[in-house]
């Protein structure tokens, strides 16, 4: 029994029609008191999501002088933005960001081509040692990153490859290969190969019909593993601490936040402003790409 | 202070171009020979009848070599003729060592494996199937980055575990059975850090692990089930309540650790709106680690809150009508219906959320602030072992250990709940 339905030519994963009547028979018996409950306990469940962040707004907007308050309101009553031209203008908040975007953008690019060319081959070919492959794909996401870290920052300090871009960037682009890897494979699959046969009887050439014909259709699919590699990497604290934590002018943002708190004069202003200059374009991005992303991750789980 | 100088800029841009162009060249490198042994692997078999191609070949890998070598030549110049020096003189000249060092690598490296690979193809008869080239040549690059970044790491660091290095022996260092179980010995009889020793840090590792992903779960079904329903705002309680998993982890653990704060975190503050003592968060062992749950729990709800209510739209509406009509109560809906159907979501799930979990580095590294042992899960203490104490040859047998619970730990669960079951196919 299939319970998504695969829509051709976005290939999402889509609820089936049997499911969506599961969905509005649920409310039709309840009486009003447990609707009133169950509201009552969503508020609930999203103040107490909501209002940590919320939190980091309210520091970012309080003036310098009274950084350290008990007040609990979001808004203070004397909000200043002081603490946004303070950021970009007086600290190396600025080369963080940067620093960030070219390891991030870099390793993304890299780790979208490998896992596409590989993933192409999992999806149209019987190949000895396909389901191995596969298999040791999976198996590779239960390695602690921490344990790999070790033998990588040994390594690269061997070759000199630690405090610079290089390593970091080397390192970086395979960690997320894997995933990727498996959710080009499922989306790959959705897309008929009679597409690509045609292609070949009019002459085109393998690689030609996978590069003309395969890679536009999944132009979604390629863009939900960009941003995913993206994020990956963007927000990773360990690694980047191991490979450049000694070269202050490679830091990248997720380094440079904890100079924030690590001194004992807590720039705490500096700090609630950085991060909701982060996270605003990162929330945004991940809010609007999750539904793919989690399509893609229970894509192959729920065929059952 | 490092301002982003104009200096600065250019200087980055330039070492990202070089990496590029480093795994450009290695790529081409390794398709370019891939293909060679291919085609070796072909001749080799006709030459077997047909002792001439084998002149053939020796001409083909002549002319490969001599457009390899030119695209060289041609790559240095340009790099050469760019006018880098004015930015920054060691890494120009690092720069151009590393383009030595590859065509120097690839040189001396092409030829045997070009012969291997070929032998190997050739032997293995893979050369009757051309459309399998095509496989092998898309594959190699993937399977070569994942080959060496964690293949050969793992071998590497088991070779590590049985050896004495540290910083202070970080060049001269030996590898022996007698350092390996040294090491081993050490970790079970001496404290892995200062004061707590292994099997102290492996309990509160399996609590930490226990007492999360079943806050996680239960948390998770429980809003997926409330939200699966047609409400007015669910979009928007849905968009809230993802919240923290939107977030930038680390943000969101550094703001937490703020809100710790004895006299200015809201957590207290509120405690004592609530006529409470206010805790010692970030000084009191026992705190420290709850506070790191709290932490871990308000990360981890929405992840399984969002997959669960995935698997619970794809269960159809048959069961529960047939169900009613044989009279079933809610409860017994739920654990005869929604977990059985689950199953094929929850487990892989469960599997996944205790790795994450165990392995979780962000949150019990940077919410202790004060570097209490007494918060450190095995991860993080390995971390710490490694890379403050410098103790690298225990640090890998540490984390050789450590990966062996966890990889016992999901054998034994996969194989009890039958999951992953036809998870590849």
């Amino acid at each position: 029994m299939s319970t998504t339905t695969v829509d051709q030519t976005r290939g999402l994963a889509r609820p089936a029609p049997a499911a969506r009547a599961t969905f509005f028979r649920a409310m039709r018996g309840d009486s009003s008191f447990k609707r009133l409950l169950i509201h009552l306990t969503l508020i609930v469940s999203c103040a107490i999501s909501a209002y940590p962040i919320l939190r980091i707004v309210s520091v970012a907007l309080r003036p310098g002088d009274r950084l350290l308050s008990t007040s609990l309101a979001i808004i203070p009553d004397d909000a200043s933005l002081n603490s946004f031209t303070h950021v970009v203008n007086e600290t190396d908040f600025p080369l963080w960001i940067w620093n960030s975007l070219i390891i991030t953008i870099t390793t993304a690019t890299i780790g979208v081509i490998l896992a596409a060319t590989s993933a192409y081959a999992f999806s149209r070919w019987k190949f000895p040692g396909r389901s191995f492959g596969l298999v040791f794909l999976l198996a590779t996401q239960m390695i602690p990153a921490a344990m790999l870290l070790v033998p990588i920052f040994i390594v690269s300090t061997q070759l000199g490859l630690t405090n610079s871009y290089r390593g970091l960037i080397l390192a970086f682009s395979v960690t997320t290969v894997p995933f990727s890897v498996w959710i080009l494979k499922g989306y790959y699959d959705t897309i008929p190969i009679d597409l690509e046969e045609a292609a070949k009887i009019d002459g085109a050439s393998q690689l030609q019909a996978f590069v003309k014909i395969l890679l536009p259709l999944s132009t979604p699919a390629l863009a939900i593993v960009f941003l995913f590699n993206f994020m990956t990497a963007w927000n990773d604290f360990m690694l980047p601490r191991v490979m450049i934590g000694s070269a202050t002018q490679l830091h990248v943002w997720t380094l440079g936040l904890q100079h924030f708190q690590d001194q004992f004069r807590t720039s705490w202003g500096d700090f609630a402003a950085a991060s909701i200059m982060i996270s605003i374009p990162v929330m945004a991005l991940f809010l609007y790409s999750s539904k793919w992303l989690i399509s893609g991750l229970t894509l192959g789980s729920v065929k059952g | 202070m490092d301002k982003l100088t104009p200096a600065l800029f250019g200087n980055s841009l330039q070492q990202i171009l070089s990496t590029v162009l480093i795994i450009v060249l290695a790529i081409i490198t390794l398709e370019v020979s891939l293909y060679l042994a291919w085609l070796l692997a072909e001749r080799l078999d006709r030459a077997l009848h047909k002792q001439a191609a084998l002149i053939g070949y020796v001409i083909q890998i002549g002319a490969f070599a001599a457009v390899f070598l030119g695209a060289l030549a041609v790559a240095s110049s340009v790099l050469d003729s760019l006018d880098f020096k004015a930015l920054l003189k060691p890494v120009e000249s690092d720069l151009m060592r590393g383009l030595y060092l590859w065509a120097a690598l690839s040189a001396i490296f092409v030829v045997p494996l070009v012969s291997l690979a070929g032998g190997v193809i050739s032997l293995l008869r893979l050369q009757r199937q051309p459309s399998l080239r095509m496989v092998y040549l898309l594959l190699a690059p993937a399977a070569v980055g994942l080959g060496v970044l964690i293949v050969y790491p793992i071998f590497y660091e088991f070779r590590l575990a049985f050896s004495n290095m540290s910083l202070r022996n970080f060049k001269v260092f030996e590898y022996s059975l007698e350092h390996g179980l040294n090491n081993l010995t050490l970790l079970f009889t001496e404290p892995v850090l200062k004061q707590v020793g292994f099997f102290p840090v492996l309990l509160r590792t399996v609590i930490w692990t226990a007492v999360n992903v079943s806050l996680h779960v239960a948390g998770g079904i429980g809003l997926a089930l409330l939200l699966n329903r047609p409400m007015r705002g669910r979009g928007l309680y849905r968009t809230l309540l993802v919240l923290p998993w939107a977030i930038p982890q680390v943000i969101a653990v550094l703001a937490w650790r703020g809100e710790f704060h004895y006299q200015y975190g809201f957590v207290n503050l509120i405690l004592q709106g609530l006529g409470l003592e206010p805790v010692k968060w970030l000084t009191d062992p026992l705190w420290n680690f709850v506070g790191m749950i709290i932490v871990n729990v308000w990360l981890g709800i929405p992840f399984m809150m969002v997959i669960l209510l995935g698997g619970l739209q794809s269960i159809a509406g048959e069961y529960y009508e047939a169900a009613e009509i044989d009279g079933a109560s809610a409860r017994q809906q739920f654990t005869n219906i929604t977990l059985p159907l689950l199953r094929p979501v929850l487990t892989p799930v469960i599997v996944l959320g205790t790795i994450w979990t165990f392995n979780n580095f962000n949150v019990p590294f940077l919410i202790n602030q004060n570097e209490l042992e007494t918060s450190d899960i095995l991860v993080t203490a390995l971390f710490r072992s490694a890379f403050e104490y410098n103790r690298y040859g225990f640090a890998a047998m540490f984390a050789f250990v450590t990966f062996l619970i966890l990889l016992g730990f999901s054998l034994i669960y996969i194989w009890r709940s039958g999951g992953l079951r036809g998870a590849y196919e």
